[in-house]
């Protein structure tokens, strides 16, 4: 079962493309991997997926009646600028917003999933800090918590274990594959890690092959 | 001196003058923790200059009511700057510093040159001055312009207060909001026209070249203390509103000019909150 369909992809900025006519099938359930070298286009790939980025050429159809709402997505370098005022809570909440909530209130059940997510990767007790005075391996978890609350079928991760301390990448890769397995969510992620893509994986993707 | 206070209290254009006060201050101070942190300060200081131009062609054509050009004009060119860019999901691109300079001194220019051609008034420097330092022209509001003001204010407040957490999920990251399914485009249409409505109204308040000053100043002071995006917001308000009312009424009995005299208490409260942060890090 197809989730995600890309047709004749064409993706690039300013006059250079950087993917080009890519047919590419993403299946619902599916843990793919997609490696390859640096500055080879996994991440714009993974911003077209996303919608951040929008397509020069081709299309990018959701499938299987996908919406965006449905989609968790952990950006590889965070725009976020360093001055910006948020406490931990409030970004992570801000994952439901996709859900067009018209109140200025969040509800006790998106409250309450925020905190399992804070739970999953351990940044519960920075819930009221700062987010600008955390550490990258903090502002990578707290995001992290954010992609995982937006996720409730399709989970978009660009390279989601750098800059994380080996202990939390062995729980950032458990609770991974407990959504895999247990959630049926279908994972696609960015990494160098090939050796954990090899044991985790299901399907590859070995961008070197695709862009030449 | 308090006497003094309540015998201005009985007239009826100084409590107009109060309320517009307190209400746009609100509006602008809210908007203006955006505004900032989107790095979009520069772009409503120009709208506001676009404000002063659409002004003198509103009293060159001796329309009724000049809020019927200024509004539609200002919004324009606002929808122009903040989402004119070719492709606002491509790495999001507003029109280069340059354009805007432009935009904002040939607005400057094209209404000082259209007040001096066609003006009937003997004053028209006099004019000219009023406008872009809002001078006395806020106690000389009529009751059409109270209300005009309190309903486009109350609308803001209220959008504002529905789409809060929308607002701050496109300001602090877009592509996010966006990738989940947020409309980020039309949130960042309604916040062009939202801004475009505050400056206009803030001219009346403080004058044309006053207005970023009462936009940007409450949410800096906020941000030096205060670290969570709600304490950051609720703090600009609370400074916004007290500085705009003490302005007004220091410049009430002051004699001094409304919009300056509210400026400098923003400035105050600037300095205070950048001493605090100071003392309280021990550094910047
Ligand atoms: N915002 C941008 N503007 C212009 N060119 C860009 C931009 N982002 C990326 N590129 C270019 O697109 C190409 C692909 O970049 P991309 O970020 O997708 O690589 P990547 O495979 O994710 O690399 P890495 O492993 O380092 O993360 C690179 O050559 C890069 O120079
Ligand atoms: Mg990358």
């Amino acid at each position: 079962m197809t989730l995600l369909k890309c047709r004749n992809l064409t993706l690039g900025y300013g006059n250079k493309n950087v993917v080009e006519n890519l047919d590419y099938e993403i299946h619902s359930g599916d843990y793919l991997c997609i490696i390859g070298k640096n500055g080879c286009g996994k991440t714009t790939f993974l911003r077209g997926l996303a919608g951040v980025l929008r397509p020069r050429a081709g299309k990018i159809d959701l499938c299987e009646n996908l919406k965006r709402k449905e989609i968790g997505y952990l950006p590889q370098m965070t725009t976020t600028q360093k001055d910006f005022p948020a406490s931990v809570e409030e970004i992570v909440l801000s994952a439901f917003q996709g859900k067009s909530l018209l109140l200025p209130f969040y509800g006790k059940s998106l409250r309450k999933r925020a905190s399992e997510c804070l739970e999953l990767t351990r940044t519960e007790n920075l819930r009221k800090e700062c987010f600008r005075e955390l550490s990258g391996g903090q502002k990578q978890r707290v995001l992290l918590a954010r992609a995982l609350c937006a996720a409730e079928r399709l989970l978009l991760l660009d390279e989601p274990v750098t800059g994380l301390d080996p202990e939390s990448s062995q729980n950032m890769y458990n609770i991974i594959k407990n959504l895999h397995e247990n959630r049926n969510m279908t994972i696609v992620m960015v990494t160098h890690d090939v050796e954990a893509a090899q044991k985790h994986a299901t399907r590859m993707l070995n961008f070197n092959e695709i862009v030449q | 001196m308090l006497d003094k206070l309540f015998f201005y209290l009985d007239f009826p254009f100084v409590r107009y003058a109060i309320i517009v006060g307190t209400l746009i201050s609100l509006c602008s101070s809210l908007l203006g923790v955006t505004l900032v942190l989107k790095r979009y300060s520069y772009i409503g200081d120009g709208l506001s200059h676009v404000a002063f131009g659409a002004l003198a062609i509103a009293a060159v054509l001796k329309v009724s009511n000049n809020m019927l050009i200024i509004l539609p004009v200002t919004i324009a060119v606002a929808i122009l700057l903040l989402c004119g860019s070719k492709d606002s999901r491509a790495c999001v691109k507003i029109r280069g510093d340059a354009a805007i300079a432009m935009v904002s001194a040939g607005a400057l220019a094209m209404g000082y040159l259209l007040m001096n051609i066609f003006s009937s008034s003997a004053n028209v420097a006099g004019d000219v001055c009023t406008t872009l330092f809002g001078s006395m022209s806020i106690l000389t509001l009529k009751p059409t312009d109270v209300y005009l003001c309190m309903i486009l204010s109350a609308t803001v407040l209220v959008i504002f207060i529905l789409f809060y957490h929308k607002i701050f999920a496109i300001t602090f990251d877009e592509n996010f909001a966006r990738a989940t399914g947020v409309n980020v485009s039309a949130f960042n249409l309604l916040i062009a026209i939202i801004i475009a409505v505050i400056i206009v109204l803030a001219m009346n308040l403080v004058g044309a070249l006053l207005v970023s000053a009462l936009i940007v100043f409450p949410s800096l002071s906020a941000m030096r203390i205060f670290k969570s995006f709600f304490s950051v917001t609720i703090a600009a308000a609370v400074i916004s509103v007290i500085c705009s009312l003490t302005g007004i009424l220091v410049a009430i009995l002051a004699g001094t000019p409304v919009g300056s005299t509210i400026v400098a208490a923003d400035i105050l409260v600037f300095f205070i909150s950048y001493i605090t942060s100071f003392i309280r890090n021990g550094r910047m």
